[in-house]
């Protein structure tokens, strides 16, 4: 068993770029569920919006780049805004509905054939974030690879990471910030009681939309890193299953706290690596039991088995830790009353 | 701010350091005897008008909840709203208070037309309301629930916010009203512990101490001492004592009688949607109407409109 792979691939994994995108997507749902109370099962919806605006931006309008960072933005406010007006005034299932929705609408719409030269359709869009890499500081000539502690990474990776990482870190600034000002203040009181805080003169309906657009785009930031990196975009990686997986890694973290997206992602993306790779060691090497004969279990289709057991781990830790990392459980208790 | 015969909320109040039951007896009573010209019948006129309600209807489905033809209330009284389960009253002060629409009907206040003003701006105007059911925002601490009262407060924007100098200014002033009134209140053993961990009779005191950050010249309490025990009930009185001391104007609902007879200048008897009977404590409970209309939906109740219960 080879355990310097095991843990080499953990560490990156956890420090990855999935787990920065998945921290921002977090970052935003967290706004929206953690602070606001809004349900919203479409995240992934504005990392499509976030992604398919810079995409697009360069592939159909043929604009600069970093005009489309700011298209992507502009997108997901527009998503916000569509899914919010209607639907904030009402009971706060109806946005839950919309978002799942419209969340899906706009994969289905990117990927339609009619939108060949506007999205790239099924086979999506590449090679569209050159300026990007081209700002690469790493990028040096005979220098391709770099060890970092005890990783190596490509000098695109690395620019992907110092970038992707300070953004986070920057979204996580910012939410530690707002909700510790007065405008936090309002949007958890009408988390907890609407019609108090409108009695206490608060407008709550346009919390409730500030607070969409701003998860929504963090959440787009997202969408858009994870484009980047690969220098593609493909309609069926925005699949409803992304938005649940993000819902896991709030819940992971804790709901309603800061850090909790951040370390949420790390945790469940160094967990998911660490299975992989011990399972596909146990297996390919012959040092475990033999797994394929009495589970079927090959190096084909070990993969599916470590969403199982994760999604095992994740009963046992509502069981045993409900509030999660950085929730607190006398919080959680004030719920039921 | 705009009506001078206020006192502010905080400072020169006289017993504002802390209601216990002795000071109450001493509560100035700044409407002491304007009632004495006032004709005790349903839509009468009062000497100094500060909210009007005018054929203010609402119906859900076939029911009338609420049908009042005429409803003046005195500036700076006590006005105590009163009537059997079901009457219409929390209706009729969600419909004041923009938490529900009317039919038809005008409702003015200082004399200005509310009609459709949202709930959330009517703050701003200087009313202020409570809940029948308490609404304590039970992860926020208490302090917390207290200064999300506070008005002009440029933190609650999301720019300013961004920037802390902008508002942590306001912050410190907000911080010590808050404090102060949590004094006044009883609840500064409370201040740091979440509001979900109180009690029912602490959250009623919390929602209107709440409520007074927002510096009101209405203040609207749906049943105020419903559950909370007599002790308390002494000393949520001398509250409401002090804030007609201090020149607000009070309307509250309350079912207790006794109650309603201590501190009430005049009141407002709802049965059916409708305005039966108005007057002062006195003449109220002498009122046959009145007193039918409580036991006709009340016959196992124990209300007693006597004075020696
Ligand atoms: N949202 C609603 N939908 C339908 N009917 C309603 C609604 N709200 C109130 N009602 C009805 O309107 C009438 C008046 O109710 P309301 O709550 O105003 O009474 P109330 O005088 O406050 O009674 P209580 O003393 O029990 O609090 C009741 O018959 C009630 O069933
Ligand atoms: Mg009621």
């Amino acid at each position: 068993m080879n355990w310097d792979l095991i843990f080499t691939q953990m560490f990156s994994q956890a420090f990855g770029v999935n787990a920065m995108v998945y921290a921002l997507a977090a970052i935003g749902l967290n706004i929206h569920f953690g602070y606001t109370g809004l349900l919203n099962f479409g995240q992934v919806g504005f990392m499509a919006a976030g992604a398919y605006g810079v995409a697009m931006t360069v592939f159909w309008l043929n604009w600069n780049f970093w005009l489309g960072i700011g298209i992507g933005v502009i997108f997901c406010v527009v998503l916000a805004l569509i899914l919010g007006v209607p639907t904030l005034r009402l009971r706060a299932d109806y946005l839950g509905i919309t978002t799942i929705a419209a969340s899906e609408s706009i994969r289905l719409f990117v990927r339609w054939r009619g939108n060949r030269e506007r999205t790239g359709a099924a086979e999506g869009i590449n090679d569209f974030a050159d300026s990007f890499f081209a700002l690469n500081v790493f990028d040096k000539p005979g220098n391709e690879s770099y060890q970092f502690l005890f990783f190596e990474y490509r000098a695109n990776d690395l620019w992907v990471m110092l970038v992707g990482w300070i953004v986070v870190a920057f979204c996580v600034l910012i939410n530690w910030q707002l909700i510790r000002s007065p405008w936090g203040r309002v949007l958890k009181a009408i988390r907890e009681d609407e019609d108090a805080a409108r009695s206490l003169g608060k407008n709550a309906y346009s919390y409730k939309l500030q607070a969409l657009v701003l998860g929504g785009v963090i959440g787009g930031f997202g969408g858009m890193l994870q484009v980047i990196s690969k220098q593609s975009v493909q309609p069926d990686t925005f699949n409803p299953v992304i938005t649940f997986l993000i819902w896991t890694i709030v819940i992971i973290g804790g709901v309603g706290k800061v850090w909790s997206p951040v370390v949420g992602s790390i945790i469940y993306w160094g967990l998911i690596s660490l299975m992989i790779t011990f399972m596909r060691e146990l297996i390919g090497t012959g040092a475990g039991p033999n797994l394929d004969r009495f589970l079927n279990l090959s190096i084909l289709n070990v993969d599916q088995l470590r969403f199982v057991i994760f999604g095992g781990a994740l009963m046992l830790l509502m069981w045993f830790r409900p509030q999660g990392i950085f929730g607190s459980r006398e919080e959680m208790a004030l719920d039921d009353r | 701010m705009t009506d001078d015969k206020r006192a502010p909320i905080l400072g020169a109040t006289a017993g504002g350091g802390g209601a216990g039951a002795a000071v109450q007896e001493n509560i100035h009573n700044p409407v002491e005897g304007v009632f004495d010209t006032v004709e005790a019948v349903p839509g009468s006129k009062k000497p100094d008008t500060i909210l009007t309600a005018q054929n203010v209807t609402r119906r859900f489905g076939g029911l009338k909840a609420v049908d009042v033809e005429t409803l003046h209330v005195q500036r700076g009284a006590i006005t105590a709203l009163i009537g059997p389960n079901g009457a219409g009253k929390t209706t009729f002060f969600n419909l004041l208070t923009g938490f529900d629409n009317p039919d038809e009907g005008h409702v003015e206040l200082n004399g200005v037309s509310i009609d459709g003003v949202a709930s959330h701006k009517l703050a701003a105007k200087g009313m202020v309301r409570t809940f029948q059911l308490t609404k304590a925002l039970s992860r926020l601490t208490v302090l917390d629930n207290m200064k999300l009262g506070a008005k002009n407060q440029p933190g609650e924007n999301f720019l300013k916010a961004l920037v802390s100098s902008m508002w942590t200014d306001r912050e410190a002033e907000v911080d010590a009203q808050a404090r102060e009134l949590l004094a006044r209140f009883n609840m500064t053993h409370m201040a740091d512990e979440f509001a979900g961990t109180l009690s029912g009779g602490q959250r009623k005191l919390v929602e209107m101490a709440r409520s007074l950050m927002t510096d009101p010249e209405v203040v609207m309490l749906d049943e105020p001492m419903a559950g909370v025990n007599p002790a308390l009930t002494q000393s949520l009185l001398g509250h409401v004592k002090q804030l007609r001391a201090e020149g607000r104007t009070v309307i509250f609902v309350e079912h207790d009688m006794d109650m309603v007879r201590e501190i009430s200048d005049w009141v407002v008897v709802m049965a059916e949607g409708e305005i039966i009977a108005e007057g002062t404590p006195d003449a109220i409970s002498a009122n046959q109407a009145v007193v039918d209309a409580y036991l006709g939906s009340h016959h196992d109740s124990e209300l007693d409109f006597g004075e020696d219960s």
